[in-house]
């Protein structure tokens, strides 16, 4: 761990210097990361430059208030001998400094107008996922695909067994081991069963929560939704790359709130249509001991079901 | 000089002899106004302390010091601490000592409801801190007490609903207490619009007290009864609804956090034009910006809730009014920095820690206004972003302003002048260790890391670690103040003269140092010439 810290560091200075301005997106959190993911679908971007512009717009109020400030600073110092002057207020300045920020919020709040109204608009999606939030992990019923009703494939989701080992108190396994088979870092990110999805298709979600309040956040997509029990909420993506998406509970939902990570597998449509066949298949084979397996051998809500 | 009259006559009958008699049954301003910054001060040290440990738990990736429960009680009792132990009685401590001798008033209207409203509060918090020694632990479902989440916690529940609604009742008799000193007390001639800035900050902040607090009791006790009395207010399962508990909660949530702004607003315009020796700029705009930021206060509190799953009007609604109240703000912030400009500045303790706030709590509106772009505030929601700004915004913006205020104040309150030098120390260690610890988090929240969380992917690592470092060090550095006022107060020699700093207009200065214990007793004439805002043209 001390020697990985020490590369770690020094590899520190160059991702530092670069992340700032870097306009690369990461598929997932890297050391040193400073920005937001640019993310894999059109919302993601959208959302990503909603981000630059306000905060480029900040930077810039930021360097003329702190600028004009900084001038005071020097220039008016009693040990310099300045002498106060006796104004106090200056009608026009004041209208200005008033009328200016508020064109510049019209100006932030068009395009973010825009995007939330697209990102909000859930309509013809060709596939329906169920997300429900359970203390601790994540049930994924696919509910229909292509106009079809799926047939009974849903599964739950929980936090893989290297990172549960991991992260238990005096634990003799460091969070530094738990990696992917590519390498990656997933202590923490990492599931048994992660939740398969087609890129290139508009995807809607139903998002709920069995017991307490969840959220369910994969950064990559470009939003949270609330897990809500007895609210039925719904969001959409439409991803455009394949590719392995991590995500956390954003929501407080007690001990294990660290410990329910979303993974989301993108894959081409083809592959997508095979796996999707072999899980209905094997679904009206099983169906007994499928219904059977309720999460955390706990007493569910009726809304566990559906 | 009016307050010579006032003086001759007042300086036979001082302080109560007896600790009891002083302390337990004041009904003076003044020495209540010294409890609740002792008792202020006494809670930033404890929900310090829990974030010490926090951060000890985030220093590293993997469980070190505590079990996740354990986790959510220390954040969830650090919320809490912080704002209804630390930051509030703060304010209303420096209320209770400023306002009336500000308004030449010979004490707060309701002298005897004033010790009650501070008495309330240490009963309230050792309720509160008790919680610790339940069999079902303090309360973990997070400072905003969620359903159903915080319903899962045992009778905790019990005790924290009894704080809120005891620390409740507290704060709204406090807030009566100000409101009928400033509109009743006041001395023949301070007009409303010649009253200092931070009096018109805290007439303002006490009508939002009176205004919300009730509203946060009647939504706690929909909690109580939904735990025990079989309601389902907010009981899915019952045809309730959680979303309505976030709704009830943030109509008070919002306004709470201009209610922990405002007097640091005032403050700060009391500080930057004394040390600028000039008049405060657009004396007029900043009350009305008070007013106006107040106003808005109850128009955007769903903004706190963006990704409950809102309609898309509601989210517009919400997002415009929430931009809007950077507009009032702005005004502040630029009136500040025109007040500098042409001035004659000197950088004593108070006005540095006053500058840093308008630096940093600027650099928190700035993540505020990040924040409310809704589609944006989709990814950054509950994550280390939103820690990081209201961070910047209560800890370099209301406890900077607290702090400057001491500094400010404390000659005059003890007679006494602090140790400039230790004063600076403490400062510069400040200001540069909370950087430390918060920037960092702006990193971590936009790298996809959410709050409330133990433990955390290694990727965090790194800032984490750096982030309880600064952690550790602005911890570690409040002891600098501690320090500072009791050195100042028992052992200090340089002595304090009646108007203390050059630049500083004003009643409070024209009473001698220390504060004699009955001020004004007869009503000051007050001159034009005096007045805090320096300036009469308007």
């Amino acid at each position: 761990m001390k020697s990985a810290g020490i590369t770690r560091w020094t590899k520190a200075a160059l991702a530092m210097a670069t992340a700032l301005f870097a306009t690369a997106a990461w598929a997932n959190p890297e050391a040193w990361q400073m920005t937001m993911p640019e993310g894999v679908t059109q919302s993601s971007h959208e959302v990503y430059n909603l981000f630059l512009i306000s905060f480029w717009v900040c930077v810039g109020i930021g360097i003329v208030v702190y600028g004009v400030m900084v001038i005071a600073m020097i220039r008016f110092r009693k040990s310099k001998g300045a002498v106060a002057e006796k104004w106090s207020h200056n009608a026009k300045l004041e209208t200005i400094w008033t009328i200016i920020p508020v064109l510049i919020l019209a100006g932030l709040a068009w395009p973010a107008s825009g995007v939330l109204t697209k990102m909000a608009d859930t309509t013809d999606s060709a596939m329906t996922i169920k997300v429900t939030g359970y203390q601790w992990l994540w049930r994924y019923d696919y509910i229909d695909y292509m106009g079809k009703q799926v047939d009974k494939v849903g599964f739950v989701s929980r936090l893989a067994k290297s990172s549960n080992l991991a992260r238990q108190l005096d634990s003799s396994h460091s969070p530094w081991d738990v990696k992917s088979k590519s390498g990656y870092h997933t202590y923490l990110l990492n599931v048994d069963k992660p939740l398969v999805l087609p890129v290139g298709v508009k995807i809607r979600f139903l998002i709920t929560g069995g017991d307490v309040i969840h959220s369910w956040w994969v950064p990559d997509l470009g939003w949270k939704m609330d897990a809500i029990p007895g609210i039925v909420n719904a969001a959409w993506t439409e991803i455009k790359k394949p590719g392995i998406y991590r995500g956390q509970c954003a929501e407080l939902c007690g001990k294990d709130h660290s410990a329910m990570p979303i993974v989301v597998k993108a894959v081409p449509k083809a592959q997508f249509n095979r796996w999707l066949a072999a899980h209905e298949s094997d679904a009206t084979l099983d169906k007994v001991s499928r219904t059977a397996k309720a999460p955390d051998g706990k007493a569910k809500t009726a809304g566990h079901q559906g | 000089m009016a307050h010579a009259a006032t003086i001759d006559h007042h300086e036979d009958h001082g302080a109560p002899k007896g600790f009891v008699r002083r302390w337990l049954m004041s009904t003076n301003h003044k020495d209540i106004g010294t409890m609740y910054l002792i008792f202020s001060c006494t809670m930033f040290f404890i929900g310090g302390t829990f974030a010490m440990l926090i951060r000890g738990e985030l220093f590293e990736p993997g469980l070190q010091l505590m079990q996740p429960v354990f986790f959510n009680e220390l954040t969830t009792m650090h919320g809490l601490i912080m704002i209804f132990g630390a930051i509030m009685p703060a304010f209303v401590g420096l209320g209770n000592w400023m306002i009336p001798m500000m308004v030449g008033a010979g004490d707060m209207a309701l002298p005897r409801m004033n010790n009650w409203s501070f008495w309330l509060l240490p009963v309230a918090f050792i309720v509160l801190l008790s919680t610790f020694l339940l069999p079902s632990g303090a309360p973990a479902g997070g400072w905003t007490m969620y359903p159903p989440l915080t319903l899962q916690m045992g009778d905790t529940v019990a005790f924290l609903i009894f704080f809120v609604h005891i620390a409740g009742i507290s704060s709204i008799m406090g807030a009566i207490n100000i409101i009928a000193t400033i509109l009743n007390m006041r001395a023949p001639g301070m007009d409303l619009l010649k009253m200092p800035i931070f009096v018109w900050s805290w007439l303002i902040t006490a009508f939002l007290l009176l205004a919300v607090l009730p509203v946060l009791a009647g939504a706690v006790t929909m909690l109580l009864t939904d735990k025990y009395f079989g309601t389902s207010f907010f009981n899915a399962a019952g045809g309730g609804d959680p979303v309505m508990y976030q709704h009830i909660f943030w109509f008070f949530g919002h306004p709470e956090v201009y209610i922990m702004i405002l007097p640091a607003f005032g403050i700060v315009s009391e500080i930057v034009p004394t040390f600028s020796r000039k008049p405060l700029f657009g004396y007029k705009a900043m009350v009305y910006a008070l007013a106006c930021i107040a106003f808005l206060s109850f128009m955007v509190w769903a903004h706190h809730m963006f990704t409950v799953g809102l309609p898309v009007g509601a989210e517009l609604f919400f997002m415009y009014a929430t931009m809007l109240i950077a507009v009032p703000t702005g005004v502040k912030i630029f009136n500040w920095v025109a007040t500098m400009w042409r001035g004659s500045l000197s950088f004593e303790t108070p006005m540095l820690f006053a500058l840093a706030f308008v630096v940093l709590f600027t650099l928190g509106g700035f993540s505020g206004i990040m924040l409310a772009l809704v589609p944006a505030d989709f990814q950054y929601q509950d994550t280390y972003f939103v820690v990081a700004h209201f961070h910047y915004v209560l800890v370099t913006g209301s406890a900077f302003a607290i702090m400057a205020a001491v500094y400010y104040w404390l000659p005059k309150w003890s007679g006494n002048m602090y140790s400039e030098r230790m004063g600076k120390i403490h400062f510069w260690i400040s200001v540069i260790s909370v950087n430390v610890l918060y920037f960092p988090q702006h990193f971590l929240g936009l790298a996809g890391m959410p709050r409330r969380i133990p433990d955390y992917n290694v990727a965090f690592a790194d800032f984490n670690m750096i982030s309880s470092i600064g952690g550790f060090v602005f911890g570690a550095a409040q002891l600098l103040l501690v320090y500072n006022v009791i050195h100042c107060v028992y052992f200090a020699r340089k002595r304090a003269t009646e108007r203390v700093w050059e630049g500083a207009h004003g009643l409070e200065w024209t009473v001698p140092s220390p504060a004699p214990h009955h001020t004004f007793a007869m009503p000051p004439v007050i001159e034009d010439s005096q007045l805090a805002h320096g300036d009469t043209t308007h």
